[in-house]
């Protein structure tokens, strides 16, 4: 390039402008320069109102034609690595079987809402990712024109090849240097659906390789030049303080470098950001560096700490009557109200009330929590699997007084998120032990660290209490006691608001010790089951089709012009009738029971129908049928891999997962005391999309939600008896079947 | 500490390593070789499959010395590359989601497969019950140890 372009390019969008080895060069756009990214303070609180309209991504084209395309976005097993470049690649017109993807750095600067969560990288990323492709194609044909002299528009593209109307083609390797001087396009046109060629089409997984051959991907398997290992010794309880610690004989065991405590930084970060210490204990902890993980976990037993109780000890049985009291009495935050509940309930000539209970739930990522941490006078490097890498940077630099720019943080794989890698309480760890060791260090967790110094899906429980006159439905009113946080964001508005006119939703919480925080599908991973299973039970009541009370209160919702509803009825309207027809219901034989649900989250409109059977005289689930809308599937392969996931992920927590609490501390801490559901149990899941132009949305969760209640509404039909507690396994006499089932 | 001949992947190895220390780890850290995964160090969740003569068991409960002059395969050494019918079934699939369990799986179905060529499907739900897929890829294993159940005959 020569210098008289320098000054073109300073004042143009062009973030990187680099030779590359084999030539050709790395082209990359700000799309949205103006747009700062928004300050994340607590991203669990609401993911899905992050402003991701600062989104931009990288293309490399080597000179050879080679494409790379840069994932912005952590990958935790939800596909982004693969479908966030697939529609890059789609606008940018290359053939996906020429795209190399590696994954993007953290970079604020350049990148945003690098976030895992909320279901939201594909529906917020795809505007940007789109022009992001379309503006690179565009200033890559414009190049090519220039050089034929003829018009952009006289020439086509395909498979990165720009053919002109005399039939002359260049690849977009030899025009590349030139396109890279261009300026950027404010806007250019997308192509429409119908002409698709990558997207819509199955990509298989871009690490399938790696999986499926052991190689290194994922921060447990990161490794770097002089780097030791730390095992950390945690409080033992939720509430426990260190006192002192007796480290001789840990010092003594083969392998030790070193035996620390941390927790001053954690602290003095506390104390300047005190919306993290929900997520992390202040208390000192104990550190055993050691030269291997073995070592350092065979150590971390060795270390003998004395704690003291610095708050009270809770348990289950405590969480048990305090949110039972909470929804007994008269303390909430009312998060909307319509109408007035009260004057209709008075008036109602029937009322349903029931009361619905969820546990404590870990997210049992496959791969224990872990990350990397070199903190040098330079600079501070950062490896691991984190959902929220900016978010982490920030609190790293704010805690070792660095500035942002000194963090260099690398995303890894991550076996597993689940809202858990939110957080990132461990990278603050790792970077406050390699600042006070000067050392390259990996923190790793055991599973029963993992397991006992969770942030948790919170226990809660909803009162859902229902009126109805002259045969319709007046009143709804939702109470929801949760420990810590509750219900946020627009989820109060979800179906039924809008559809009932006498409708409220109040909230009360307690707070704990214990950590607690997001996990797959916030809130609704519950609700939907509470409240699907209650629209079943009214139904019976009111005497009528529970598919038609459905669709009749629908009805009342269309034509809405309360912005806050965001669930469209006529969707909503269609998957339930697609589940319908493509479940069998109604039509099933004797000893198929259904249990039918349909529900809205993460922005798509989803119908679940279980299928339990009576095996051995026990119900069993061994089919769901999911309808999902989710607009454009951008890769089909990888949408029903998730959707299957969290269907199956739903129904394996409502009938297993509980984590209890004793004197401060879960009951189980490995996976011999906590059930996930396995293959044996995995029903078949037959998905079906409702084909459509909208927005794709993403589907990291909501097939989740409703899975429980598919399977509660199921083991009503099949057992006669009502679910009111998760997790069903802990109800044996209810799901008994009636001896008629078992021979019939 | 106690010195220790094994042979991985064909290669002889001499790890010097203490007595307790799960072949996971010696694996992993001693070795290199990551691919085999540290999921629960108790044998519960199959994340740590490794062959050992041939035999699908847990590397995070296993002794060097119940291991010393066996031969040992982890998922780096199950093929050549990485062509192994099952692995290449897991790619027709596209099984994994994460990816994190799926070196456990591969091992648990090739050494299931080698001993049941002719499996149904309740054979292989029954054969990897003990392997635990947090994402819970349940359906696409099923279809993918049956695929590699054809290709294998």
């Amino acid at each position: 390039m020569s210098s008289n372009n320098s000054h073109i390019l300073s004042r143009r969008a062009f973030i990187r402008n680099s030779s590359l080895a084999g030539g050709g060069l790395v082209i990359g756009f700000n799309l949205f320069q103006a747009c700062k990214p928004k300050v994340i303070a607590e991203p669990a609180i609401d993911l899905s109102t992050l402003d991701y309209n600062d989104f931009n991504a990288f293309i490399k084209i080597a000179d050879n034609g080679a494409v790379t395309i840069f994932s912005p976005n952590p990958e935790i097993g939800q596909g982004v690595k693969t479908s966030m470049p697939m529609i890059i690649a789609e606008e940018l017109d290359v053939a996906w079987k020429d795209v190399y993807v590696e994954q993007g750095i953290l970079d604020t600067e350049n990148y945003t809402r690098q976030v895992a969560g909320g279901s939201q990288s594909i529906r917020q990323g795809w505007d940007a990712l789109r022009q992001t492709g379309a503006k690179a194609r565009h200033m890559l044909v414009s190049a090519a024109a220039s050089r034929w002299g003829v018009d952009p528009s006289e020439c086509t593209v395909s498979d990165g090849v720009i053919t002109n109307a005399a039939g002359e083609t260049l690849g977009y390797g030899e025009v590349v240097n030139e396109a890279a001087l261009l300026e950027v396009p404010e806007e250019v046109e997308l192509k429409h659906p119908k002409d698709y060629k990558i997207m819509g089409k199955d990509a298989t997984n871009v690490d399938i390789e790696k999986i499926t051959s052991g190689k290194p991907l994922f921060g447990l398997d990161y490794k770097a030049d002089g780097m030791v290992y730390a095992a950390v010794v945690r409080p033992p309880s939720f509430g426990h303080k260190l006192v002192s610690y007796d480290d001789s004989e840990a010092k003594g065991m083969p392998g030790v470098i070193d035996v620390v405590t941390i927790g001053e930084k954690v602290r003095s970060l506390l104390a300047e950001d005190p919306g993290f210490s929900s997520k992390i204990s202040s208390s000192d902890k104990v550190v055993v560096i050691a030269e291997t993980t073995w070592q350092a976990f065979k150590a971390k037993e060795a270390i003998k700490a004395t704690w003291e109780e610095e708050t009270p000890m809770e348990s289950t049985e405590q969480h048990d009557e305090i949110l039972t009291a909470l929804l007994d009495g008269n303390d909430f935050n009312t998060m909307r109200s319509d109408g007035n509940v009260k004057k209709a309930f008075a008036e109602a000539d029937q009322v349903l009330e029931r009361t619905y209970e969820s546990p404590f739930l870990p997210h049992n990522c496959m791969e224990p929590m872990n990350f990397f941490a070199n903190v040098t006078e330079e600079k501070v490097h950062l490896a691991g699997p984190i959902q929220t890498p900016a978010w982490k940077a920030g609190l790293v630099a704010k805690m070792l007084g660095r500035e942002e720019k000194d963090i260099h943080l690398e995303m890894t794989r991550m076996g597993g998120g689940f809202g858990r890698r939110l957080y990132g309480d461990f990278v603050i760890e790792a970077s406050e032990i390699s600042d006070k060791i000067k050392k390259p260090v990996k923190v790793v967790y055991t599973r029963e660290d993992d397991m006992e110094d969770g942030i948790y899906r919170m226990a809660i429980k909803y009162r859902i209490k229902a009126g109805v006159k002259d045969g319709k439905l007046t009143a709804y009113h939702l109470k929801e006691a949760a420990v810590n946080d509750n219900m946020y964001g627009l989820i109060p508005n979800f179906f039924p608001a809008g559809a009932v006119e006498n409708y409220q939703v109040d909230a009360a919480s307690y707070d704990s010790n214990i950590t607690t925080g997001a996990w797959r599908a916030p809130y609704t991973n519950f609700l939907a089951y509470a409240e699907q299973s209650f629209f079943d039970e009214l139904a019976e009541m009111m005497e009528v089709d529970k598919i038609q009370l459905r669709l009749d209160l629908l009805q009342n919702v269309k034509g809405t012009t309360d912005e806050r509803i965001q669930y469209s009825p006529e969707r909503m309207e269609e998957v339930i009738k697609l589940a319908v027809e493509k479940s069998g219901w109604g039509t099933k034989p004797a000893g198929v029971h259904q249990g039918f649900v349909n529900y809205y989250c993460h922005n798509t409109h989803v119908a679940e129908v279980a299928d339990v059977e009576i095996e051995n005289g026990e119900p069993v689930v061994k089919k769901i049928t999911c309808v999902v809308d989710c607009g454009i599937v951008v890769n089909p392969t990888g949408a029903l891999n998730q959707i299957e996931g969290g269907v199956i992920d739903g129904v394996g927590h409502s009938m297993y997962g509980e984590l209890q609490f004793k004197d401060g501390k879960p009951t189980s801490n490995n996976f011999d005391g906590y059930r996930l559901i396995r293959m044996k149990e995995a029903p078949v899941v037959e998905t079906y999309f409702v084909e459509n132009e909208h927005t794709p949305t993403g589907l990291g969760e909501p097939t989740l939600p409703p899975a429980g209640g598919a399977v509660a509404n199921a083991l009503k039909a099949a057992t006669g008896n009502r679910l009111y507690k998760q997790p069903f396994i802990k109800s044996p006499e209810l799901l008994k079947v009636p001896e008629k089932e078992i021979i019939g | 500490m106690p010195t220790y001949q094994i042979k991985v992947n064909g290669a002889s190895q001499t790890v010097n390593v203490s007595e307790d220390t799960p072949l996971l780890w010696v694996l992993r850290d001693h070795l290199d070789l990551v691919g085999t995964k540290y999921g629960c160090g108790i044998g519960q969740c199959g994340a740590c499959t490794v062959h050992v003569d041939g035999v699908a068991m847990r590397s995070c409960s296993l002794t060097p010395a119940q291991v010393d002059g066996k031969s040992i395969t982890t998922i780096e050494g199950l093929s050549e590359n990485g062509n192994h019918p099952v692995q290449e079934a897991w790619k027709e699939v596209d099984v994994p989601q994460c990816g994190y369990c799926q070196a456990g799986q591969i091992m648990t179905a090739s050494a299931f497969l080698e001993n049941n060529p002719n499996p149904t499907e309740e054979d292989v739900k029954n054969a990897m019950h003990g392997n635990i897929c947090r994402c819970a890829s349940y359906t696409r294993i099923r279809k993918a140890v049956m695929i590699a159940a054809d290709n294998m005959d």
